[in-house]
């Protein structure tokens, strides 16, 4: 029995910590926070140079032949640089999701312009205000020839604005499956609460749109689902740290913060908070990369126990900093917006605790 | 990542399933079978079941083989634990002390003389051990104990007052912490002592408890002689000794916890299932329904945890920052998830025992929940050690009385 990552996989993660110190201090990542739809484009190129979007893919698609486990400490990272990038839906989630569904020839197409940066892909689930479940998806699917052609309006779609291919959720008769999709009708870049990350609405209007071979949304939802709490566990993680450095150095009462239990115990509280979520992280991706056969309950406890957890966490956060994160200027509220915007993506934690119950057959 | 075990470990699984299987004590499991009621017939029934696991060598399985245990790996460990869990087997109980606690703190500090002595009597269950460690006024403040040894001569004069003491009164010996310096600082001043139970001037009382039944005792130590030889490693070094202690009692049967765990958690869903809430099984009440999901994530999430742990110890021969916050996670759990159940009984947890659903086990083990955050290690002490050794952060001042005009 093992379950940690491999000296490889610890030496990518310290490289990919060292690169974006340097390249993506949260000065780079306001210069993305004000304008509606921005992200930084220099970096992409950067990552692209070092191979990243390339590392989960097989070597004949323009891979570097790993596993989604080699994923799991780069979007870490990523979450703890809170990267103004669109890695996660073209790579783990839009990316994850071809190469689960995809047929030999969608792949082979699909991939290579992917994994070499050149093409922003992203995962277009939701069509109303008030889910991301499969069953609830209409956006509507007719055949048409060899093809298809989509109609509705996808929302609060991650990275729409900086997408150029949009893997679609739709339903053709009875069976929701993803489409990918080149040229939507229109994109509607939308003000993200997440400053740090670009949201919009996809409209789809008789768009021609191709079928992804492997029918229905698993396992595509569940591996993304554990890549996003990997990379929460990544943004929590940075919370804990300036939270911990700050109660260190700030003084009240002639002591620092940090030497009073009520501080202390939050701090303890975050601790044990993050390490169970990492804990349940880790094992929602080796379960869907390994599809073992509780990778999609785990998928949602993860979601669900991550997404409460790391609520408590952020707001801690905030508390321990007192009026200084109460200020457009400290980096918090920046953590705090990606944290609060992953907690509704893809499920909120009351939606995973129904699919637990019902997994568990409650 | 690799969560499989090797095929030899496999093998070992099936060995220790079917000897599981072969030896439960009988009626075990069974529906209509009742554990026994009062405190004695329950230690009769653990002497018995941990004497057929004795004797086949299971009892001293994670012990080294030079001290007559069984040496099994980590995995084989695991494993043991797993089964025992998952066949619901009873739980060590009466000779827990001895193998968890007593007897890896004596083959870690104690002499040769003292490790033939005391070892094989604790595997072959021949003498059972307690241990004396709280006291009314040393609670989490453990160092702060007061009960004294002075050394007269060829032997230690005790006298105080230990709590919370496991079998106290059917216990052979005793491994006992106790101040022998007064004037040195609170840590620096403690020794251990492996005291005889059957010597003059010991008294246990057992203590009821909130659930109305008596596992603990207080025992009262008056002028009781010690011969000097029953000193366990150096005088004054017991508190680092105690750590031996206490890291065993956060071992590797953790998995075998959460195993544990998850059979409660069985009964909690089955009982969610039977009972009704407004009309619907409240399984499928929403406000329940999402409650017992919620304890379904935390439970498996330990597993997850103990994962970790294993991993840690395996690469590193230690758990890692997982290892610091698992105590407490674990036993936050068990308060929600037994609260949950309670709360599921609704009108008929009103009532108690025999007049409650499954003879009262949901009102007795949400007030039982209370000892994981109060025991080893309360609460607030996980916290305040995550948060000086995990994160660093600087210890508090020590508080004084300000003097009142």
């Amino acid at each position: 029995m093992d379950f940690d990552f491999s000296p490889d996989q610890y030496a990518l993660r310290d490289e990919a910590r060292r690169f974006l110190a340097e390249q993506c201090p949260t000065s780079h990542v306001r210069g993305f926070t004000d304008d509606t739809g921005a992200w930084s484009k220099d970096l992409w190129k950067r990552m692209a140079d070092l191979g990243w979007m390339a590392l989960p893919f097989p070597e004949q698609h323009g891979g570097l032949g790993q596993s989604p486990l080699d994923l799991v400490l780069l979007v870490e990272e990523l979450g703890r640089a809170i990267a103004p990038v669109p890695f996660l839906s073209s790579v783990a989630f839009a990316g994850q999701a071809i190469l689960r569904h995809g047929s030999d020839e969608q792949r082979a197409r699909l991939l290579p312009s992917i994994a070499a940066g050149d093409r922003v892909a992203c995962l277009a689930i939701a069509d109303d205000a008030d889910t991301f479940d499969e069953a609830r998806v209409t956006c509507r699917a007719e055949p048409a020839g060899e093809g298809w052609r989509l109609s509705g309006e996808k929302r609060y779609v991650l990275d729409a604005p900086a997408a150029d291919l949009f893997i679609v959720a739709a339903r053709a008769g009875d069976e929701v499956r993803w489409f990918a999709v080149d040229e939507p009708a229109a994109v509607h870049p939308k003000r993200a609460y997440d400053r740090t990350r670009t949201m919009g609405s996809v409209v789809l209007d008789g768009t021609p749109a191709e079928a992804l071979a492997v029918p229905g949304l698993q396992p595509a939802l569940r591996v993304a689902t554990g890549l996003l709490c990997a990379e929460m566990v990544g943004t929590a993680g940075r919370i804990l740290e300036i939270t911990v450095e700050y109660a260190g150095q700030r003084q009240q009462f002639g002591r620092p913060i940090g030497s009073f239990q009520a501080i202390k115990h939050k701090c303890a509280e975050m601790a044990t908070e993050l390490e169970a979520a990492r804990a349940a992280a880790y094992y929602a991706c080796w379960a869907s990369a390994s599809d073992a056969p509780d990778a999609e309950v785990a998928a949602s406890i993860a979601k669900s126990y991550i997404s409460d957890a790391f609520g408590h966490l952020g707001g801690e956060g905030v508390q321990i900093h007192g009026g200084i994160a109460f200020t457009w200027e400290h980096d918090m509220h920046l953590y705090l917006r990606r944290l609060k915007t992953a907690q509704v993506l893809l499920g909120d934690a009351s939606y995973h605790r129904e699919r637990i119950a019902q997994l568990a057959g409650l | 990542m690799d969560l499989a075990f090797t095929a030899d470990e496999e093998r070992f699984r099936a060995e220790i399933r079917a000897w599981i299987a072969g030896h439960l004590p009988a009626g075990w499991g069974e529906p209509g079978f009742r554990e026994p009621d009062s405190f004695e017939e329950r230690l009769e029934f653990a002497r018995a079941w941990e004497s057929t696991l004795a004797d086949a060598g299971w009892a001293g399985i994670s012990w080294p083989v030079e001290y007559g245990g069984r040496g099994a790996t980590l995995s084989e460990q695991i494993i043991f634990h797993e089964e025992m869990a998952r066949a619901r087997a009873p739980r060590i109980f009466i000779n827990f002390v001895g193998i968890n606690l007593a007897g890896p703190t004596i083959m870690a500090h104690g002499s040769e003389e003292q490790k033939r002595r005391y070892l094989p009597k604790i595997l072959d269950m021949s003498e059972i051990w307690c241990q004396g460690f709280s006291e009314p006024n040393a609670g989490s403040d453990l160092a702060g104990l007061q009960t004294r040894a002075v050394l007269e001569g060829d032997r230690f004069i005790v006298n105080g007052q230990k709590i919370w003491t496991s079998f106290a009164h059917v216990a052979d010996w005793c491994l006992l912490l106790c101040r022998t310096d007064p004037d040195a600082p609170k840590h620096k001043g403690l020794s251990y002592l492996l005291v005889d139970m059957r010597t003059p001037g010991i008294e246990p009382r057992p203590i009821k408890q909130v659930t109305a039944e008596a596992e603990f005792d207080e025992v009262f130590f008056t002028d009781v002689e010690v011969p000097a030889s029953n000193l366990l490693g150096e005088l004054n070094r017991g508190w680092l000794y105690a750590g031996t202690t206490l890291s065993n009692e956060r071992g590797p049967a953790f998995l075998a916890h959460q195993i544990r765990f998850q059979n409660v958690l069985a009964d909690i869903l089955d009982l969610a299932k039977r009972t009704t809430r407004d009309g619907v099984p409240a399984s499928q009440h929403p406000a329940f329904r999402e409650r017992l999901a919620k304890a379904y994530a935390e439970v498996e999430i330990m597993r997850y945890i103990g994962y970790r742990i294993v991993t840690a110890i395996k690469r590193n021969g230690q758990p890692g920052v997982e290892g610091s916050v698992a105590k407490l996670y674990w036993s936050e759990m068990v308060r929600h998830f037994q609260e949950t159940a309670l709360a599921v009984t609704g009108l008929a947890g009103l009532l108690d025992f025999d007049d409650a659903p499954d003879q009262g086990k949901w009102q007795r083990g949400y007030l039982m929940s209370f000892a994981q955050t109060i025991a080893a290690g309360s609460s607030e002490i996980q916290k305040n050690i995550i948060s000086e050794r995990v994160l660093g952060m600087p210890r508090g001042e020590v508080w004084a009385p300000k003097e009142r005009v």
